[in-house]
């Protein structure tokens, strides 16, 4: 218990005020200390994160490289047009946002479901278009009524466009927006600041293989911008460098005639200029509109791509493994001379048959060619011969020669994602199958092996280069797309140097005998319908390979559904004293080589060596039919 | 002749030096809000003439009424913030305001004047006898209001109700050893408050520990009006200059974050300055409180000056980064008439208790 007098009272009070003084000086000394830290000792530091915060760095995306063909001809190029972009995390519906945008401007289903697509596959804040190439009333519209939108905006950007749509498609190939495993190729080269602002990346074909040198470098604008990331002021800009372009080594015209030649039916064609490897024509058909991919396809058209028999997203050129049927019976007989196997003159009698062991295998004339020599085995096309020929060769010897020949490897295009196809041999069996009993080799196996049956399984522009490489004296190049890159700043060019991969140790008087019986084929073999009338001296060879088994039934091409029936194919190279033009053809099931796939060699020689266009139509299937009867 | 004589009758009850510092506070308010927000200034201009015509009538008030008015307003407000828990609109989450039908109340704001003047009251009526008794209850007058005001929740108001509450308890003369009693008590009751706090409370000292840790999100705040002070440097970066300020990288910067904004613009330089006007605003306020000739001017007039002293440290505090963020803004300077109607009466009280003192002496 207390009593105070207020004398007291007074004097304790102003004890405690004067504490209370004391403190409150305290408190504030306290601020002060923190604001020297802060303003002085610190200040460097937080100056840095204030401008930091201020200044933002805003890449911009440089111009993709052209690609153009040899003569010039735009085959890729870009074009600048308005899309609508939404922002989704700077939009609370995005539902509502897309119906409300579609009061006014076009937005179709497809528009939507190509939104969602995207909307998953990226971040929230990444701006996306929900439409592109707006009209300039479509954007009038929008600007009108841009302040009910939040999050959503018009930008301009630039769009890949392939002019000539679905024409060579499977050279070009395509850009798509960047994936993770974009992503990943972009940091393995570390380049990750290059791409800040590119959301398009090289997907297939050219596109893909040459990604980084049609890219170019992304230039930056130090902007400043507010809390909210939107840009006040431009500070400083740094221009982009413009992706280099790419001049092809392709001839768009041939492309075209080539392109035309197989009418609606599949297959590939790969021409080369054998003394440089330079592609001139490269086809795989059927082809697929590659501008469809530049917005983001929709997921209908992306499957119905797919989805489709005629597997148009398949490069049969690079991708297509098909057993090479008698175009490889050149091959085979140049192995033979090299070996030692067979001299030209040495001659075979053919019954029709050869039984090996209790199997029989026929020829495809009835009756037998007789006596049958190296040039008759081309010209007619023997098989007795090469029957005979494999099994005297051995396989080994078979797989190793025409390994060295580049069958059953990657050519090394510069196109990615090339297959090896099939070069058999017991080692490759043993490594293909699980079973013992199928990894051996039976001696009966090496037999079809000879007519470029059984096992065998060859991409097309495998064919054409060890053509290009018989028709160069075997020599051969790394068969290449891209003749020359060009700056796009300096205008320098730089030459993609033809590569001579290696010179094969051949005789020149082997490879005259195999070049003559294919001149012997053109003027008065299988291929000689084709290449009637021609001014120029051209060599070839004919081929059917068997996509279905008759197991001793008589083939009768329109008897059997469209699928089952057999590849034609084709090799050729002209003029044939001094090579321009080396080539492989491929019908799919288009029937016999001599009436499906030479008359398309034909063609391409005739423009590639005299500038003269094609005559009427392709041969149909009715022409092949009537043929078959003949 | 006519208009000096009613002038000098409207200056009268105005104490001189209390006015400048004041005057000088205000003017760095509309510096400040002229840069921060200029679109307010005639809002906040209004508010001011507001603000200093209650000053001017409360000045004018003697003690006494005041003395008076102690205890009704006391009631009055404790009944309005239990209408509030009742019936209150919910605006953020929070139960604070209370719609009268022509217009909305908070009365956890009437509670920040209420309470000095209701316990300074309190301690004038028991001035001769005062036993560990009266200090309870005292207590009690305190923490009935705070708890109804945390709970809304509202919790820096609660703390500077609590703090006006507690200045008049300690400069009436709690003893040291009840002091020094309830300091320990609480520090073992630390731990077990952990637990009682709500989520965001607790996330908000966490902030405060480490805000780098959620840059974007409950740490951006402090983050943010750190830069701001630290980039502005010795002389600060000029009037509407301040980047962090403008590009609108500082929160509330006219409300709570204002501080941030001047001392981005003004530097190590304006903040002296501010300083150093707070304090003289305080020690002015002291000094009359030493003056008074009551024990309930005298409680009166240190809570109030200590309440301003309150609110410049813990506002200043949060938003360079030392104290948690609770909503307090910067007395005189932040945009908001309610505040500033406080703080006027406040200074309207002091006056009154200053030209008054010489009369109740006797």
């Amino acid at each position: 218990m207390e009593f105070k007098n207020p004398q007291e009272g007074l004097e304790q009070f102003s004890r405690r005020v004067t504490i209370v003084g004391g403190l409150v000086l305290v408190c504030f000394l306290l601020l002060f200390a923190r604001f020297v830290w802060l303003q002085i000792i610190q200040h460097d530091y937080y100056r840095t994160r204030a401008e930091e915060n201020r200044i933002s760095l805003v890449p911009i995306t440089p111009n993709r490289g052209l690609i153009v063909d040899r003569n010039g001809e735009i085959l890729a190029r870009n074009y600048s047009a308005y899309t609508l972009e939404i922002t989704p995390n700077q939009v609370n519906d995005v539902e509502a946002t897309i119906d409300g945008l579609a009061e006014f401007i076009d937005i179709e289903t497809k528009d939507r479901r190509r939104f969602k697509k995207l909307m998953e596959e990226s971040k929230r804040f990444d701006s996306l278009p929900i439409r592109t190439r707006l009209t300039d009333a479509e954007v009038a519209k929008f600007i009108a009524r841009r302040f009910r939108f939040p999050g959503v905006e018009i930008k301009a950007r630039l769009f890949r466009q392939y002019p000539r749509g679905a024409f060579a498609s499977h050279v070009l190939g395509y850009i798509g927006r960047i994936t993770e495993r974009d992503i990943g190729r972009i940091e393995e080269i570390e380049a990750e600041a290059n791409y800040r602002g590119t959301d398009h990346f090289g997907k297939t074909g050219l596109e893909q293989h040459y990604e980084f040198e049609l890219h170019g470098k992304s230039g930056f604008e130090q902007v400043e911008v507010d809390a909210g990331g939107r840009p006040v002021r431009t500070l400083a800009r740094t221009a982009p460098i413009p992706g280099n372009n790419l001049t092809l080594t392709l001839d768009s015209k041939l492309q075209s005639i080539a392109e035309e030649a197989f009418g609606d039916r599949k297959g590939a064609l790969v021409a080369i200029e054998p003394s440089t490897g330079g592609i001139l024509a490269l086809v795989s058909v059927p082809n697929y509109d590659p501008n469809q991919f530049v917005d983001g396809i929709t997921t209908i058209d992306w499957q119905a791509l797919n989805e489709s028999p005629q597997k148009p997203m398949v490069n049969r050129a690079l991708n297509g493994a098909y057993p090479p049927g008698s175009t490889f019976k050149p091959f085979m007989a140049l192995g033979a001379l090299t070996l030692g196997k067979r001299r030209p003159e040495q001659a075979i009698s053919d019954p029709g048959f050869f039984n090996f062991g209790d199997h029989t295998f026929r020829d495809d004339k009835k009756g037998g060619h007789g006596m049958v020599d190296m040039y008759k085995s081309i010209v007619e096309s023997c098989d007795t011969y090469y029957y005979l020929l494999a099994n005297d060769m051995g396989i080994d010897n078979i797989a190793s020669f025409m390994g060295s020949l580049g069958f059953g490897s990657r050519t090394g295009i510069d196109i990615d994602g090339e297959s090896e196809g099939t070069l058999p041999s017991p080692a490759w069996k043993k490594k293909r199958f699980k079973k013992p009993e199928q990894q051996k080799w039976y001696a009966g196996e090496t037999i079809s092996i000879g007519i470029g049956q059984g096992y065998n399984a060859y991409t097309p522009i495998q064919l054409a280069q060890a053509t290009a490489t018989l028709a160069n004296n075997g020599v051969m190049f790394r068969p290449h797309l891209v003749k020359h890159i060009t700056d796009t700043r300096t205008g320098g060019q730089r030459l993609i140097e033809p590569e001579p991969l290696k010179s094969l140790l051949l005789k020149q008087a082997h490879i005259d005998v195999i070049k003559h019986a294919m001149v012997g084929v053109n003027k008065e073999g299988t291929g000689a319908r084709a290449f009637a009338g021609a001014e120029y001296v051209s060599a070839g060879k004919t081929g059917t390979a068997q996509v279905f088994s008759l197991k001793g039934a008589d083939y009768k091409a329109h008897a059997l559904k469209q699928e089952l029936r057999d590849h034609a194919l084709f090799i050729a190279f002209a003029p044939a004293d001094d090579p321009r033009i080396a080539l492989a053809v491929l019908v799919e099931n288009g029937g016999f080589g001599a009436q499906a796939a030479a008359p398309i060699a034909r063609q391409i020689i005739d423009y590639y060596l005299l500038g003269k266009f094609p005559q009427g139509a392709a041969p149909t299937d009715e022409a092949a039919k009537e043929a078959d009867e003949e | 002749m006519m208009l000096r004589s009613l002038w000098q009758k409207l200056v009268a009850p105005i104490d001189g030096p209390l006015m400048a510092f004041t005057g000088l506070l205000l003017l760095v308010a509309l510096i400040a809000m002229g840069s921060a927000s200029p679109e307010r200034m005639t809002a906040q201009l209004i508010n001011l003439a507001v603000a200093l015509a209650i000053m001017r009538i409360v000045a004018q008030i003697p003690p006494q009424r005041l003395m008076h008015l102690a205890l009704p307003i006391y009631v009055l407000g404790v009944l309005l913030l239990v209408a509030v828990a009742l019936f209150g609109d919910i605006s953020k989450g929070a139960r604070r305001w209370l719609n009268l039908g022509f217009m909305r109340v908070q009365p956890s704001e009437l509670m920040k004047i209420a309470m000095p003047l209701m316990l300074a009251w309190y301690f004038q009526k028991h001035e001769s006898l005062l036993r560990m008794r009266e200090y309870a209850f005292a207590a009690l007058l305190l923490l009935v209001p705070v708890a109804l005001i945390a709970r809304q929740p509202d919790l820096g108001t609660a703390i500077l109700v609590l703090a006006a509450g507690f200045y008049v308890i300690f400069l009436a003369g709690l003893p040291w050893k009840v002091i020094f009693g309830l300091a320990a008590a609480a520090g073992a009751a630390a731990p077990l408050a952990w637990g009682l706090l709500h989520d965001y409370q607790r996330q908000r000292i966490l902030t405060l520990l480490d805000p780098e840790k959620d840059p974007l999100g409950k740490g951006f705040h402090i983050i943010q009006s750190t830069i701001a002070i630290g980039s502005g440097g010795i002389l600060g970066k000029g009037w509407g200059q301040g980047t962090q300020a403008q590009l609108e990288f500082i929160p509330e910067r006219h409300t709570d974050f204002i501080f941030a904004v001047y001392s981005e613009e003004f530097g190590l330089l304006g903040n002296l300055v501010l300083l150093l006007l707070y304090s003289l605003l305080v020690g002015r306020g002291l000094q009359i409180a030493l003056n008074a000739a009551t024990p309930f001017t005298r409680l009166l007039a240190g809570a109030v000056t200590l309440i301003f002293f309150t609110y410049a440290f813990v506002n200043m505090g949060m938003v360079s980064g030392i104290l948690p963020v609770v909503g307090v803004p910067l007395p005189f300077i932040s945009y908001g008439g309610t505040a500033l109607v406080t703080l006027c009466l406040g200074i309207g009280i002091l006056m009154s208790i200053h030209k008054n003192r010489m009369l109740l002496q006797k």
